[in-house]
């Protein structure tokens, strides 16, 4: 199957679940058990990624677990819709949050949104520091650049 | 949750685990709130304080450049090189010095080697290497095949991590011409029967190289008993510096190779008409060397031998023992490598959670391990797996932090559920 519009648009992260909701859920959880048990669940409700996607180009290279990034670019409403794939929970989880910041903006929005500054603020810049090989970085330079083609 | 406070096993004799973490100042701290378990010594070791104080007093008191100076400090530090030298030649028990080349590390050194045996290959000969072999201990023989048409063939390796000895009798032919195996996998902790396949490499002629890395953190290796004809290791993971490592090479066979790179140190006579290569070991010591490093690796070097190795290899197995009994509290998860021989080493997988995870959830708790194919893709391919968490001990590990480990995995286990 081939991802419909509908199923970049029915995306529940960064639509119906919202940034602030994520940070006020991170305002409640104070141990890394609880803080790591709600990004799994995020995780959970990345969308079912078509499978005839996984392919060379939809695949973001520097990650130890397989990512798969896929987008759709809505011409009527001028916002950017993401899907992304990871068999690894945890970057599941990151890639939740990720997207709840991104998905469904215009992309100037998106370019403009400092995803640093917000894994930073919810203490978890440690994952997508330079320093740590596991993609996430990789995805949100993707990400921007599948944007910054869409201004251009 | 099974107990996991069962009754200790008695210290082991000689071994005093509490007084030796003292002499490694980094074992000491705390990491994301919690006291650090270093469990990736497979990846490096740390470093006792005598190495540093080893370096930081060289840097002191005798740095100059060495084999060169007419002056104190070019003595001394010529000194407290060569003297390393000999500790590596004393710990490898090399008949000579000239035989004991400086490297950067096991990757470098198996480069030089390589390249240096290159001219005597063609095409149709062969190279040995395994399915459990480090990709440094691959690739350079897969980019000298390429050059030469030499052919490098894997020994296939049994199921529970053991090199395959049918596979590999069935692979020497009058046509192998090196044999290049691992003394232990990084990988499996599986320790190879290496005694044995060289002496029936050698029976057919072959070359025969060993990647030691991983078996030098846990034993001595007898390189005149093994009668290898190269051996190498690199220092950081022998409680020595990065940078340095130690190539042992049969004289004969390193007087014919040719030079690894050009530069300073390694000729007698420079011309534009004619250039001599100085005499071993220099020959292949191009430039200035890790003067410091070699340094530090001796004073690691002297570090073991005041230990007593029994005990300390004794202790290790007891804290393999302790992870292999462990295992079965951990729902689903299951050991990659189980070799009846084994270092402390345990790489593994849990049922549904991918080998990332497991590290990062570790990490939150304080516990090092590493993650991912290890440099050893082949062998990931052979278990169908796109990667292992693997625990791997030093002798400074202990059965609580054993413990600890298998807390912190019945911990995320629960976080899944």
């Amino acid at each position: 199957m081939t991802a419909s519009k509908q199923q970049f648009i029915d995306n529940p992260l960064g639509t119906e679940t919202v940034l602030n909701d994520v940070l006020d859920a991170f305002e409640l959880l104070d141990d890394w058990e609880e803080r790591y048990a709600y990004i799994i669940d995020l995780g959970k409700q990345l969308p079912a990624f078509p499978d005839d996607q996984r392919i060379e180009e939809n695949y973001v290279h520097g990650c130890q677990s397989q990512v798969w990034l896929i987008h759709h670019f809505d011409e009527d409403n001028n916002r950017l819709y993401l899907m992304i794939d990871s068999d690894a929970m945890i970057v599941r989880g990151l890639a939740a949050i990720i997207l709840v910041a991104l998905n469904g903006k215009t992309p100037r929005d998106l370019l403009t949104t400092d995803v640093d500054e917000l894994f930073e603020q919810l203490d978890l810049f440690r994952h997508i520091s330079p320093t740590r090989g596991n993609g996430l970085r990789a995805m949100v330079g993707k990400i921007r650049d599948i944007a910054a083609r869409q201004v251009a | 949750m099974t107990d996991l406070s069962m009754a200790r096993t008695a210290p082991i004799a000689g071994f005093d685990v509490a007084a030796i973490r003292r002499d490694f100042p980094i074992l000491s701290q705390q990491v994301n709130g919690k006291p650090l378990i270093y469990l990736d010594n497979g990846a490096s070791s740390q470093k006792p304080e005598v190495v540093l104080d080893a370096m930081d007093r060289y840097y002191r008191e005798m740095h100059s450049n060495v084999h060169r100076g007419a002056h104190t400090l070019g003595d001394r530090a010529t000194t407290a090189f060569e003297d390393a030298r000999e500790k590596v030649r004393a710990f490898l028990n090399a008949g000579s010095t000239r035989e004991i080349i400086w490297t950067r590390g096991t990757t470098e050194a198996l480069n030089l080697v390589a390249n240096g045996l290159a001219p005597r290959l063609k095409p149709g000969d062969e190279i040995l290497v395994s399915q459990m072999e480090h990709h440094a201990n691959i690739v350079p023989w897969q980019m000298v095949a390429e050059r030469t048409g030499a052919k490098v063939l894997p020994i296939q390796i049994t199921p529970n991590g053991e090199l395959d000895l049918d596979s590999f009798r069935s692979l020497l032919n009058e046509r192998t011409r090196v044999l290049a195996v691992t003394h232990v996998s990084n990988a499996l902790g599986t320790v190879n029967p290496i005694a044995q396949l060289i002496e029936q490499a050698k029976a057919y002629g072959a070359i025969t190289v060993v990647d030691g890395a991983q078996a030098v953190p846990h034993f001595q290796p007898d390189v005149q008993a093994l009668d290898c004809d190269f051996y190498a290791f690199s220092s950081h993971k022998v409680f020595g510096p990065t940078g340095i490592g130690a190539l042992y090479g049969r004289e004969s066979l390193l007087e014919e190779m040719p030079p690894y790179q050009g530069g300073g140190e390694m000729i007698e006579r420079v011309s534009f008409e004619r250039t001599t290569w100085n005499i071993l070991p220099y020959k292949f010591e191009a430039g200035t060397p890790a003067i410091a490093e070699a340094v530090g690796l001796g004073a690691a070097i002297d570090y073991l031998n005041q230990l007593d190795r029994a005990a300390m290899e004794a202790a290790e197995l007891e804290l393999l023992a302790r992870a292999n009994t462990l295992v079965e509290t951990v729902p689903g998860m299951s050991i990659i490598g189980t070799a009846s021989q084994k270092v402390p080493v345990l790489s593994f997988k849990i049922d549904g959670l991918h080998p990332s995870d497991i590290g990062t959830l570790l990490d939150q708790q304080g516990i090092a391990i590493r993650t991912g194919h290890h440099c050893a893709m082949p062998l990931m391919d052979f278990y169908g797996v796109p990667g292992t968490a693997r625990a791997s001990f030093a002798f400074y590990n202990t059965l609580e932090e054993v413990d600890q480990l298998f807390a912190g995995l019945q911990k995320i286990q629960r976080l899944f559920a």
